[in-house]
């Protein structure tokens, strides 16, 4: 199963901390989005491909429309904001 | 890096006298210590704070900032660096964060000390989501840090 984590501002807009889910062959990001917004409704679409979202796979950021397999680990998040 | 750096994650406050002579007694080649301490602001944007909420991405801070003390040590000839980060419920006046570095001479410690808190600033997978008297809302990045973390890198790729 990959799992798939949101943090911040994205996870309270989507009401849902992590989700799994089974990717049968090697997807691209911007197709897990359409898996995700089956699971989760219409209304996830916009907050996950958002112009600012940030993603991780298996710890390392991510650009472009990479592709994630069924055991990673991917992950949305806002732009960070520690120190 | 002659010594194993320290990244730590971690609600609690930590405790600043322990983590210099952990530093200062890395080795006794150490002849400079720099540290920086961040601290929780009373003031955000003109709005009073009352609290402080921090999140982060567990194993993927800790890798994060490692990296970023990985390339400090490329740059730079220090003995070791030790970051800690708080995460949870924080009040203005509270500790925040801890950069230290240890080195021979001042120059690489200063250097190294600012360029990994200014790219923890940018890579670091925190959160904050301040409260306010009007309510809770999530910090913005700001531009200005991004353009911080940006100058070490022009200044590199100009030699």
């Amino acid at each position: 199963m990959a799992r798939v984590i949101f943090f911040a501002s994205i996870r309270e807009a989507l009401g849902r901390a992590d989700i799994e889910l089974s990717i049968y062959e090697d997807t691209k990001i911007s197709k897990l989005i359409d898996i995700l917004t089956q699971e989760g409704g219409q209304d996830w679409r916009p907050v996950l491909t958002e112009e600012n979202v940030r993603s991780a796979v298996n710890h390392e950021i991510v650009t472009g429309d990479v592709m994630v397999s069924n055991s990673d680990e991917i992950a949305f998040f806002p732009p960070v904001t520690g120190g | 890096m002659k010594h194993e750096s320290r990244v730590i994650v971690q609600e609690q406050p930590f405790d600043f006298t322990k983590e210099y002579s952990r530093l200062k007694s890395a080795s006794m080649e150490v002849g400079a210590v720099s540290v920086f301490m961040g601290t929780v602001r009373d003031l955000n944007d003109g709005d009073e704070v009352v609290g402080l909420k921090l999140e982060h991405y567990p194993g993927m801070t800790e890798k994060e900032v490692s990296k970023i003390i990985d390339e400090a040590d490329e740059r730079w000839d220090i003995i070791t660096a030790t970051v800690i980060h708080r995460i949870g419920h924080l009040a203005p006046g509270d500790e925040i964060v801890f950069v230290g570095v240890s080195s021979q001479h001042r120059s690489d410690a200063f250097q190294a000390c600012e360029f990994i808190m200014d790219y923890l600033k940018t890579k670091a997978t925190i959160w904050k989501k301040e409260t306010v008297v009007e309510g809770e809302r999530w910090l913005k990045a700001r531009q200005s840090d991004i353009d911080v973390a940006n100058r070490w890198r022009i200044i590199e790729s100009a030699d």
